[in-house]
């Protein structure tokens, strides 16, 4: 080449926005991972007789965990998790797939999006509370019964909440978590070609149930395989739900070892954390038995399908299943219902089915009441919305730009706060982060948070980053739009509604987190939730109700900004201002 | 069709000029070849064309013939599954390696491609070069550029709203605002209906050939060629046909 | 809502001590040889975190009055530093204490009684005595064993300086309950006929540690017994009693004694919404305060057995290594003054009796309480009786422990 040319040629490298990359990567390793593992060892350590704060022992000593064997109904409490654990994700599962297979198609997937949202944006506690005003003996339905039905001029002596065998917290964790799998399964059947094969294996002679189970549910699991594992390690180690919900004499396992973890006794350090462990290991095998359970229903599944019977119709049983989903589904939006009541009655005697006296004494009295925790429920959902949102956007750009696909580890890095107990770290990572200096208050808090706030968001992104038309962007290299002008300019304003969306998840995950919350705030972070599950324990019902509406509110007036907003700004913008949310 | 093997590298045509740069104005394709990556199929034989300034040459072959992945890669934008051997030259400079935005390569597609957030202003502002300063001279400019295709007055429209024929306009009002050195067309007509389409076609040719740009068109379909006409479903064929001179039209 | 105790025992420890001057500085100041002029002088300007119970939205309120008080007369900035159980801060305070941080501490004013007091003070924790240094000490009755100056059966020596009167009662509906029982035995009796009827907080809790003690102190053979700290050998024997009234009482409870209200304020749920007929309280003015605020039916009253309730003043302390003992002792006095006690007594605010003695108040002082509101349900001194002394803390923990041991499957 003639040396005069030489300034000419711009190599471009093939992996561009290395160093965005690198950046992300270590935001991520330092931020992300790095304390969630370190916060995992010092649970680990401290379950094996290395406490903080103590003298460190010589060799791992079994104290702790003799002391979580000691404590008084400690089987009883692994079994109700277990029991609450395994049948709150079976149902949910069967529920949601069969409620799909009814629905599918008759429904379209919008809107059943959108008549799922309020469920979907309202906190675990705040459906919990509300399921209590509507099932306890004192409860909606006891009301509305009484005294005309059952005779009752006073709630029944009944445990019909907190039951020893944890069906109302099953209950409760079911009207959260069949909308979250009903919304995953339809956007996972929305890429089969379920018609096709229903109307195939129909023509067969099969049974729409039997087509259903046998042929679309088979293709459309493996979509849902990693939702499903969220559902299952949440339910297990729920915290907030079972406090409202759940068994008291003893609680669930996870709610024994948050309450040791705040015992003001240090002496329940040792079982804390050695229970703490225990959960781990819990969830880690429930899950992995649960993946060889897939298995073998897979294998059955074959074989029966094999056989190739097609007598006896599952349809019966598809309604029966349908229905129940109705009820959990209408159970859960009366829920929302029975809070919005107790947050403006004044005075609700037993049996009254409706306050006999309403009241704005609560909502006027900010400083005394709701402010300080509406506050911090704000700000810490829009910080950590902001910081994850970005932190997102900045993966996905720094995938685009090196031309690299999702890495498989990546999505399990970034999943790890989901599929792990939040008991199993949380504290380990307080104490982590004290010997680091930081102290708990607002910044530890949000942090936390942004670590199950981040995966919700970039579950969220992806997709809609991915299929962006990559046509546009060529274009916009052609006109000689350089990578950051196309991001900017054209990347990020297309994708606007999927940002907006991405950041309404993200702002109800922060809102709903209890545990992150409470642990890494030491209690001087108040949010909606902590106050609401606090007070829930027996609190003026008016202000539980208040500060449970707030909270179910909050998140929902975020998912309604993520579908009105691009549509007011797009207004002029006919392409963009109809997308789905 | 028959490949060759994808060991064996693109002949390199004899009348080739061995230097990597010349002054051969217009576009150059020097042996190229595209394989998929994963199977290492070879989509066409080595091509090889020079276009001149002003003129277009036109490569037919049927769909998955591999003419649209080529004008990913000669503009710069071609996926990672994709593997390309030869070299693309605008006006003597060697710019296989560039990035896409520093080619000076502009690109049309079938649909017009307008930015769906922006207005048809806003569209072509995005490809006026930023040389032109002021947000008046850059208002002017544009709204001087959609009189001259009989759009006055679209300057505040939401693309969306306008025809087929008037977006591809647009987008090539857009494509020529940026001031290209060399032109893409992915047929551009191929969504228009009749009368439309011989009227568009007049319109960018009138424009190409105004501006002097070398263009390269592909198409499935004969009638859109206004020049000669290179076939890319015959391997072997034309590809030792160095330079892609004037062919008859079929 | 709950903190993290060992959380901020963790966090003291690992915190770099503070620039330790010589300790005994500020401790071994001697509290009652200067002028009290001086010591609102240098009040001035300080910040007092008062670290108190933060589970009653009414204390919550009158604190911040208390703030906004000491603000404009004498110039403190005062911060409620918000407590779900006092065992965080004196957890708090000894880990300090184990760091080394001995001045300055992060509490300056802490609302203490009982087991935490006793433990503090035998950690040698504690600034002062600082009571008598205290003008409006005046008001109250300090002779030995008077319940202004003993703690849960421990003589405070002027560690802490009272500022409510907190005594259990019971609540009942009226309506539902036209003939209360007066002891605990007529209590069974009543549960006996009555099922489900009758319930109690979780033991866990305070309030449901405090009936199981207002039950043994009835139940018990030899009362003097639970003055002395309790040992293993001791306990069983003394409790013995209490235990077979308990297993008698419990099938007759509400949810046959499997599951219990978490504390007071559940208790309260369950008396308004008819599920239970009676609710235990530590402030006997909170009956007519949750009436008013429509917590409770008006036919709510409260029950006092006829051998009297336990009962104490609830008190404030100063830790030793606090920064700002000038400011912590006039809030301290602010709170044992006249006006400030008959507005806590003010059913309109706290409901909360004196702790002064009425007898050493002037008369114009005296007007002061007499003109407050008397509404139904808030009952007279009379109708409460007399105060049966808590026992020794020791007691209290030990029956939380085995009660659990006992009666949790």
């Amino acid at each position: 080449m003639p040396p005069g040319r030489v300034r000419l040629p711009v190599r471009a490298p093939r992996r561009r926005g290395t160093l965005l990359r690198g950046t992300v990567l270590a935001v991520l390793a330092g931020g992300f991972l790095l304390p969630l593992l370190a916060g995992l060892g010092a649970t680990l350590g401290a379950a094996a007789g290395y406490l903080p704060g103590r003298p460190l022992p010589e060799t791992p000593s079994l104290q702790p965990l003799r002391s979580l064997l000691a404590e008084p109904g400690f089987l009883r409490a692994v079994g109700q998790t277990l029991g609450t654990g395994l049948a709150s994700t079976v149902l949910a599962l069967v529920l949601a797939a069969s409620f799909c297979g009814l629905v599918h198609q008759r429904l379209p997937t919008r809107l059943a999006g959108r008549s799922l949202a309020p469920l979907l944006a309202a906190p675990h506690s705040a459906l919990a509370i509300g399921l209590a005003f509507l099932l306890a003996p004192w409860g909606w339905i006891a009301r509305w019964l009484s005294p005309w039905a059952t005779g009752w001029e006073f709630p029944p002596d009944l445990p019909l909440v907190q039951d020893p065998l944890g069906i109302a917290l099953v209950l409760g964790l079911l009207t959260k978590e069949v909308p979250f799998l009903l919304l995953v399964l339809l956007a996972a059947l929305a890429q089969l070609p379920v018609q096709e094969d229903l109307q195939r294996a129909r023509a067969l002679g099969y049974s729409r149930a039997k087509a259903w189970v046998g042929v679309v549910l088979p293709r459309a699991y493996p979509l849902v395989r990693l939702p499903v594992l969220f559902v299952l390690a949440f339910s297990l180690s729920v915290v907030d739900m079972a406090l409202v919900l759940g068994p008291t004499q003893p609680p669930t396992l996870a709610v024994a070892v948050t309450r040791w973890f705040l015992a003001p006794d240090p002496a329940f350090l040792g079982p804390a954390f050695a229970g703490a462990a225990l959960q781990l290991a819990i969830v880690l095998a429930v899950m992995g038995g649960w993946l060889l359970g897939e298995r073998a229903v897979a294998a059955m599944g074959r074989a029966w399908l094999a056989r190739g019977s097609r007598g006896g119709a599952g349809d019966p049983w598809l309604a029966a299943a349908g229905l129940a989903t109705t009820v959990v589904l209408l159970l859960g939006l009366l829920a929302l219902v029975a809070l919005g009541f107790w947050a403006f009655a004044e005075r609700w005697p037993f049996p009254a089915a409706w306050p006999t006296e309403f009241s704005l004494a609560r909502w006027t009295n900010l400083a005394g009441g709701w402010g300080e925790a509406f506050g911090n429920s704000l700000a810490l959902g829009a910080a950590t919305t902001a910081a994850s949102l970005l932190l997102a956007v900045l993966w996905l750009e720094g995938e685009d730009r090196g031309h690299l696909p999702r890495a498989r580890w990546a999505t399990v890095l970034v999943a790890l706060p989901l599929l792990l107990p939040q008991v199993a770290f949380l504290y380990g990572l307080q104490v982590v982060l004290l010997r680091a200096g930081v102290g708990p208050g607002f910044l530890a808090v949000a942090w936390a948070q942004a670590l199950f706030v981040l995966p919700y968001t970039l579950i969220v992104l992806s997709p809609p980053w991915k299929a962006l038309d990559p046509r546009l962007l060529a274009v916009a290299a052609s006109l000689g739009a350089g990578p950051n002008r196309r991001w900017l300019t054209v990347k990020l304003p297309l994708l606007l509604r999927p940002l907006l969306t991405a950041g309404a998840v993200g702002f109800a995950v922060s809102v709903a987190l209890y545990l992150p919350t409470l642990f890494l705030g030491a209690g001087r972070v108040p949010t909606l939730t902590t106050e609401a599950v606090t007070l829930a324990s027996g609190g003026d019902r008016r202000l539980v109700g208040l500060f449970a509406l707030l909270q179910a509110l909050l998140p929902l007036v975020a998912y309604l900004l993520a579908l009105l907003l691009p549509r007011w700004i797009w207004r002029h913008r006919r392409a963009l201002a109809g997308g789905s949310a | 069709m028959n490949h060759a093997p994808p060991s064996t590298d693109p002949a390199p045509a004899a009348t080739l000029p061995t230097e990597a740069g010349d002054n051969r104005a217009g576009l150059v394709l020097e042996a190229v070849a595209l394989r998929l990556r994963p199977t290492g199929k070879i989509l066409f034989p080595p091509l090889s064309l020079q276009i001149a300034p002003g003129t277009t040459t036109t490569l037919l072959g049927p769909s998955g013939c591999g003419k649209s992945s080529l004008l990913r890669w000669m503009g710069g934008h071609l996926e990672d599954d994709f593997a390309a051997t030869g070299r693309v030259l605008v006006n003597g400079s060697d710019r296989t390696d560039w990035p896409a935005e520093k080619r000076r390569i502009g690109m049309l597609f079938q649909d017009a491609g307008l930015f769906p957030h922006l207005s048809v202003a806003g569209n072509l502002a995005f490809g006026l070069q930023p040389r032109v300063r002021g947000r008046r001279q850059r208002r002017r400019v544009v709204e001087e550029a959609l009189a001259s295709a009989g759009l006055e007055g679209f300057a505040d429209r939401d693309p969306a709203t306008l025809s087929g024929g008037q977006q591809a306009r647009v987008a090539l009002l857009r494509t020529l605002l940026a001031e290209p050195e060399a032109l893409l067309l992915d047929e551009p007509f191929a969504a228009l209906d009749p009368e439309r389409r011989a009227q568009i076609r007049s319109f960018v040719f009138a424009r190409i050939e105004e501006r002097g740009i070398p263009t390269l068109l592909v198409t499935h379909d004969a009638r859109d060629a206004p020049g000669p006409v290179r076939h890319l479903d015959q391997p072997g064929g034309p590809a030792g046909n160095a330079r892609g001179g004037p062919h008859p039209p079929r | 809502m709950r903190l993290l105790p060992t959380l901020l025992l963790l966090n003291a420890l690992l915190l770099p001590p503070g620039t330790a001057r010589a300790a005994g500085d500020t401790a071994a100041e001697p509290a009652p040889a200067r002028p009290w002029e001086e010591v609102v002088a240098e009040a001035r300007g300080q910040t007092v975190y008062w670290a108190a119970w933060a589970g009653d939205s009414r204390t919550n309120a009158f604190l911040r009055w208390v703030a906004g008080e000491v603000r404009e007369r004498y110039g403190i900035r005062l911060e409620h530093w918000k407590l779900s159980d006092t065992g965080e801060a004196v957890a708090r305070i000894a880990a300090e204490k184990a760091a080394g941080r001995d001045e300055d501490g992060s509490i300056d004013l802490l609302w203490v009684n009982g087991p935490n007091f006793l433990a503090l003070k035998e950690a040698d924790l504690l600034y002062g005595p600082f009571l008598g240094s205290l003008p409006h000490s005046r008001y109250l009755d300090r002779s030995p064993g008077s319940p202004a100056v003993t703690d849960f059966t421990v003589p405070t020596e002027g560690y802490e300086s009272p500022w409510r009167l907190a005594r259990l009662v019971l609540l009942y509906d009226r309506d539902r309950v036209p003939d209360p029982p007066a002891n605990t035995d007529e209590l069974l009796a009543w549960a006996r006929e009555h099922p489900g009827r009758l319930t109690h907080p979780d033991p866990a809790n305070f309030m449901g540690a405090t009936f199981l003690k207002q039950a043994l102190l009835e139940q018990v053979t030899d009362p003097a017994a639970l003055a002395a700290p309790a040992t293993p050998e001791r306990f069983a024997e003394v409790t013995a009693p209490l235990w077979e009234w308990y297993d008698a009482l419990r099938p007759h409870l509400w949810r046959q004694g499997r599951s219990f209200p978490a504390d007071e304020f559940a208790q309260r749920q369950l008396l308004a919404d008819g599920a239970v007929d009676f609710g235990l309280s530590f402030d006997p003015a909170s009956a007519a305060a949750a009436v008013r605020e429509g917590l409770l039916p008006e036919s709510v009253r409260t029950l006092s057995f006829e051998g009297g309730m336990i009962g104490n003043f609830s008190f404030v302390a100063i830790p030793y290594n606090s920064g700002a003992t000038a400011a912590a002792r006039v809030v301290a006095n602010f709170l044992l003054a006249p006006a400030t006690q008959a507005r806590a007594e003010d059913i309109r605010v706290l409901g909360s009796f004196s702790v002064l003695e009425r007898d050493r108040l002037s008369a114009g002082e005296r007007a002061l309480f007499d003109a407050l509101p008397s509404p139904p349900g808030l009952p007279t001194p009379e109708e409460l009786g007399p105060v049966r002394p808590e026992p020794h803390p020791s007691w209290m923990t030990r029956l939380t422990r085995v009660w659990k041991e006992r009666y949790t499957r």
